[in-house]
């Protein structure tokens, strides 16, 4: 296997002198392509500003990041943007799904965006995920589950490297919560993707292939289990 | 424009609002359009149907008022024949007159004297040309008033007649009022207030309003002036001596003025509010990987689908408008060219609103994307 995810000595702050913040300390991690990990901790620790790092939103103020192969240092807005598009797969709270769009050109809106090196039939995704039944109904239209479902197939449609997944059941019931996680953990074995999901969910992490807990912008494994 | 179009159609209860709105605008513009050309022909289509490049008034005359307060000795017309480039120069007289045609009609003419047979004197639609003493050529308009080839035209209050013997083809107007030419001495005769029978001045002979001038290419208008004694204006600048032009018009361009500005604001304001609604959305489209550019062109060509779509509706709306008030003495042309115009600024105006607006697009942070959500 190769890695989907490098990170190396990754530090993040925030502001500067006497009020810095430090979002990120140091963090080591890296993430294998169809490997699943969780990450868990309590709000502010950091899980957030990590994602944001990986998923080429913010540069970090130290430290190294690789997506596949491509260092993330120096890039413009513009390559980063590329770069999301080509490598990276964002799964947001309640889908974050654009009102205007069906199911169907939620799943397609990301090759709108420009070329894409080996993109996923949208049809077969939407199929796949179990949404096909719904593909001209548009977000207002569909459950909290449906519309996670709709998320998980739009950022796989570019064929990802890496999934980045913020709070996935944030919305959702316990069974709900149970079908999209294990969906998510289906596609990655399935597609060799490398996923990382923040979660605060202790219910779903019998999913993941690894659990780690972020604590004042440390990494480490986890504790204790769920 | 995957966005756009599918946009547009998913929140068309707002899009059309505003469409109407802009519809309004556009249908608005029409109409004073519309009035503008109306009013200019009104005031000036006499003048412009002339085939004169300048008028010679009389020296450091009111330029608001010269065609009713300059008197021009009639030598100046022969000084002005003798300059470079001018092809021709005539005498050219005008005074506005109240008159009652023998069978009751009621009109206000302004006369126009020329000389028999010079290039001033017009061409008819029916009846004759102007050969005698006495005789009138009216405006098409004036034939819409009642007024007949072979009626007998009488002006108060001095009492003099004319017979009218030619009905020239399209609008004749002058300071709202319909023109009839006249022969040049008649004309003089009328301007000095000779009642029928008098005995007449021999100077009323030798006194007009303007020297008209004909001059294919370049001409040297000051230094006729300088040898002539007058002040010259081509014809152009002398619409703004015909009685109530240039503050119709500048009215009218006014309140256009205005209009586009309005629209333009209205138009940037509705796609900054729906930009900033958007921006969450607009944030996770951004962390999806689209670009700003993509973003951008997107929402710009949203608000020109938006701007052509209502424009066409307003004007569609407004020629039909002015098609009913075309048949009402209202003065009111539509004329493509100005139409035309007037929408494609309309529209460029907008756009330029909308970009203002959207431009905000390129200020939003994909991060925010991230974490808890609207």
């Amino acid at each position: 296997m190769s890695a989907g995810l490098t990170l190396n000595a990754v530090s993040l702050l925030y502001g500067d002198g006497p009020e810095t913040v430090t979002a990120l300390d140091s963090v080591d991690l890296t993430v294998e392509r169809g490997e699943f990990i969780a990450i868990v901790g309590p709000s502010g620790s950091g899980k957030s500003s990590l994602l944001a790092v990986a998923g080429a939103l913010i540069t970090p103020t130290e430290g190294t990041v690789r997506v596949g192969d491509r260092e993330l240092a120096g890039l413009s807005a513009r390559q980063a943007g590329e770069l999301r598009r080509e490598r990276i797969g964002f799964v947001f709270q309640s889908g974050n799904l654009v009102p205007a769009l069906t199911s169907f050109d939620q799943v397609r809106l990301p090759l709108t965006f420009g070329p894409v090196p080996d993109p996923r039939d949208p049809r077969e995704l939407l199929a796949e995920v179990g949404m096909e039944h719904k593909a001209n109904r548009r977000p207002h239209e569909l459950s909290g589950g449906e519309r996670q479902r709709v998320g998980i197939a739009r950022a796989l449609v570019t064929r990802p490297q890496l999934l980045l997944v913020d709070e996935p059941t944030a919305a959702l019931d316990r069974q709900r919560s149970q079908d999209v996680v294990g969906l998510l953990a289906r596609e990655t074995h399935e597609h060799g993707v490398a996923t990382v999901m923040v979660t605060h969910d202790h219910d779903v992490l019998h999913h993941c292939d690894r659990v780690l807990e972020m604590t004042d912008g440390r990494l480490a494994p986890a504790t204790a289990r769920a | 424009m995957f966005l756009a179009l599918r946009e547009l159609s998913f929140a068309r209860g707002r899009f059309a609002l505003m469409g109407l709105v802009v519809a309004l605008i556009a249908l608005l513009v029409v109409l004073l359009s519309g009035l503008s050309v109306g009013l200019v022909n009104d005031g000036v289509s006499g003048l412009q149907r002339m085939p004169v490049t300048a008028f010679a008034f009389q020296q450091d005359v009111a330029k608001d008022s010269a065609f009713s307060r300059s008197v021009v000795e009639l030598d100046a017309v022969d000084t002005w024949r003798g300059q470079d480039g001018v092809e021709a120069a005539e005498a050219f007289g005008n005074t506005l007159v109240n008159a009652r045609s023998d069978r009751g009609v009621e009109i206000d003419l302004a006369l126009f004297g020329v000389q028999v047979g010079s290039f001033l004197d017009p061409e008819v639609a029916s009846g004759a040309r102007l050969k005698n003493e006495g005789e009138v050529v009216i405006s098409d308009t004036a034939a819409e008033e009642g007024v007949a080839v072979g009626d007998t035209i009488t002006l108060e209050p001095a009492g003099t007649s004319l017979k009218v013997v030619g009905v020239m083809a399209d609008q004749h107007t002058f300071g709202h009022v319909d023109v009839g030419y006249l022969p040049l001495k008649t004309w003089q005769e009328i301007a000095a207030g000779v009642r029928p029978g008098d005995e007449v001045p021999a100077r009323v002979y030798e006194e007009i309003t303007a020297v008209a001038i004909k001059a294919p290419g370049d001409v040297d208008l000051a230094a006729g002036d300088r040898a002539a004694g007058t002040t010259s204006m081509t014809r152009e600048e002398s619409f703004g001596a015909s009685p109530g032009y240039t503050a119709e018009t500048s009215t009218l361009l006014l309140i256009q003025v205005f209009l586009y500005v309005i629209s333009a604001l209205v138009v940037g304001a509705f796609f900054t509010v729906l930009t900033i609604q958007r921006k969450h959305e607009l944030a996770v489209v951004r962390a999806l990987g689209a670009s700003t550019g993509y973003l951008l062109r997107d929402s710009i060509f949203q608000s020109l689908v938006l701007l052509v779509i209502a424009a066409a509706v307003g004007v569609a709306l407004g020629v039909a408008a002015g098609a009913a008030l075309a048949s009402t003495p209202m003065p009111f042309a539509l004329e493509a060219g100005s139409i035309a115009t007037a929408t494609l600024l309309l529209v460029v105006l907008g756009l330029v609103g909308a970009a203002v607006a959207v431009l905000r697009i390129s200020r939003i942070d994909p991060v925010t994307a991230l974490g808890a959500n609207r």
